[in-house]
């Protein structure tokens, strides 16, 4: 190797190592390098003097990364969140504020279980506030740690006070349908509540939505893997205390699964923060193996509905299942997209991934026009109402993403249109849900 | 003269799809371009084209296509796209308004100064 060589690949591993530059921006930054010498060369410099003026022509590497991180900041989105110089001396103690309010959040649940008589005859409001007791806690941690000022701190509370105000002093009926509603929605409303705080306030921009959207998607896996490793201890915890009579057991488990529930949504998302490298591969790989595997799934239940007709009874719950399989599929739609680098070209993944999303469109629009030629002999009920507001919005996401990606396969538009359809639409899902909550239970008189 | 650095970043945009308007074109040769056509007075700092250059990418301006040609090494080429000319024409719009509104605000100054070409 000649001395300009290695002085070359030096330079190469140097600029390599900021995160944001990967290997094909380093083989084009090379080849800028190596025209520039080659060049030089033919004015007269010699080798080593040539090297020397095209790496000062190329600039100085810390603004050269720093311009690579924010066009490319899908790359390295964890460093934006840590980032600054005294976050990272301060690693040995960062542990202590998540894990505050972790406990805090575990500690509120616990009461607030206690007061409501938990587990005997726990009280109607129990189960419509439960979303409110914990994810406040994740707002305040993010609102800490990006450091939002009094106006930010604010606008992140809001939400929640207008929210626990709302649905407390609703008169709902002891047991009544749109209180279980209310149960499922309200947490969905609040964490959008805690996208404010998550994004520090930018909700406007495009990239920091993203940035939300993988962040519940790691949270996401972490918890499901907390919950592992909480069931096997539930589990062993059972089995041990089983000799001693199994009600002791049932009353640990009683109290250390909601409070460990409770905890475990702050840690989830503290090592999203911290610890994204360990996941962050395994996202893309997670979409990677369950998108051809809906896609076969739904292609297969498409053609099959197709040929044989919607008949035989509906079952009251074929709307809710529709609408779950229509979640997942767009959240395989919008992993696959936080993940995707956008200077890639488009390639079969998007071909795998746009057959999924027809599948499921079909699939849908089936059910639905079954399903509303029936609403006029079922009537609405609150379930319902909910149900098929939900599957309206995530149909019309659904067909404009098919509509986007087939354009943008052949070419015809760039794939970060469809990127900032999702992340545009984003609000409408969080907006439903606070809907759902705060006027549908006065439509149906809180019955 | 030695042009601010503000409106060098303002102008790079512009500059690079009106180039690749020409034909399609690699990093380095742009740079050339620039150098080139602004004989001299716009100088960049070489890498920053890059991120430029991704960015455009991303937004759907320019694709681009690593490619070797018959003489040379292997180089990511940049090709304009339909959407870099809308681009393009809606920029060159914005920047005959300002230099229209510059050149208009100069010689109202009457004596005091005279815009640039008219003595």
């Amino acid at each position: 190797m000649t001395p300009v060589e290695s002085h070359i690949a030096q330079w190469r591993r140097f600029v390599g190592s900021a995160p944001a530059v990967n290997g094909h921006d380093l083989d084009e930054l090379e080849g800028h390098l190596r025209d520039q010498i080659i060049e030089l060369g033919e004015a007269g410099l010699s080798e080593d003097e040539a090297f020397l003026v095209a790496v000062k022509r190329m600039g100085d590497v810390d603004s050269l990364s720093r311009e690579f991180a924010r066009e490319h900041s899908n790359r390295l989105w964890k460093q934006l969140v840590l980032s600054s110089e005294e976050d990272r001396e301060s690693t040995g103690r960062e542990w202590l504020m998540p894990v505050g309010f972790a406990v805090a959040a575990a500690i509120v649940i616990q009461m607030a279980l206690r007061m409501a008589g938990f587990p005997d005859e726990p009280s109607d409001w129990l189960a419509r506030n439960l979303g409110s007791f914990v994810l406040p806690f994740l707002a305040g941690y993010f609102a800490l740690r990006r450091e939002l000022d009094l106006r930010q701190w604010l606008l992140t509370v809001a939400p929640f006070v207008l929210v626990g105000i709302v649905i407390n002093l609703y008169p709902y009926t002891g047991g009544a349908a749109t209180e279980l509603l209310v149960a499922v929605h309200l947490p969905v409303a609040l964490w959008f509540a805690v996208a404010y705080p998550y994004m520090g306030g930018t909700v406007r921009s495009h990239r920091r939505r993203m940035d939300f959207v993988r962040f519940t998607g790691e949270w996401f896996i972490y918890f499901v893997l907390i919950a592992l490793g909480g069931g096997v201890l539930m589990g062993l915890t059972g089995l041990i205390l089983d000799p001693i009579g199994s009600d002791m057991a049932e009353r640990v488990i009683e109290w250390v699964l909601p409070s460990g529930a409770a905890g475990a949504v702050i840690v989830a998302a503290w090592l999203v923060e911290s610890k994204q490298r360990v996941v962050e591969n395994m996202a893309p790989v997670l979409t990677m193996i369950f998108t051809p595997l809906f896609a076969l799934m739904l292609t297969v239940a498409a053609v099959t509905y197709a040929v044989s007709g919607v008949v035989g009874e509906f079952d009251r719950e074929l709307l809710g299942i529709f609408d779950a399989l229509m979640v997942v599929v767009l959240g395989l739609v919008l992993y696959s997209l936080s993940a995707r680098d956008a200077s890639q070209p488009v390639g079969w993944m998007d071909r795998i991934q746009l057959v999924a999303v027809s599948g499921a469109l079909v699939l849908d629009v089936l059910v639905l026009a079954a399903m509303l030629a029936r609403i006029g002999d079922l009537g609405f009920t609150p379930n319902r109402v909910a149900a098929l507001g939900l599957n309206l919005i995530l149909l019309l996401n659904l067909a404009w993403t098919a509509y986007l990606s087939s354009r943008s396969l052949r070419g015809q538009v760039s794939v970060s249109r469809l990127e900032r359809w999702q992340t545009a639409y984003l609000p409408v899902f969080g907006l439903w849900a606070a809907a759902v909550v705060v006027v549908v239970p006065p439509m149906f008189a809180f019955s | 003269m030695h042009i601010d650095k503000d409106l060098v970043a303002a102008s790079a945009t512009p500059l690079v799809l009106a180039l690749l308007v020409e034909g399609e074109s690699y990093g380095y040769e742009i740079l050339k371009q620039v150098r080139a056509v602004s004989g001299g007075e716009i100088e960049w700092t070489d890498g920053m084209l890059y991120p430029l250059l991704h960015r455009l990418r991303r937004l759907g301006y320019v694709t681009t296509e690593w490619r070797t040609p018959p003489e040379g090494r292997r180089r990511k080429y940049y090709a304009i796209t339909d959407a870099g000319r809308d681009a393009l024409a809606e920029q060159q719009r914005q920047w005959v308004t300002v230099t229209q509104a510059l050149a208009d605000v100069w010689r109202g100054f009457g004596g005091l100064m005279t815009a640039p070409g008219e003595t």
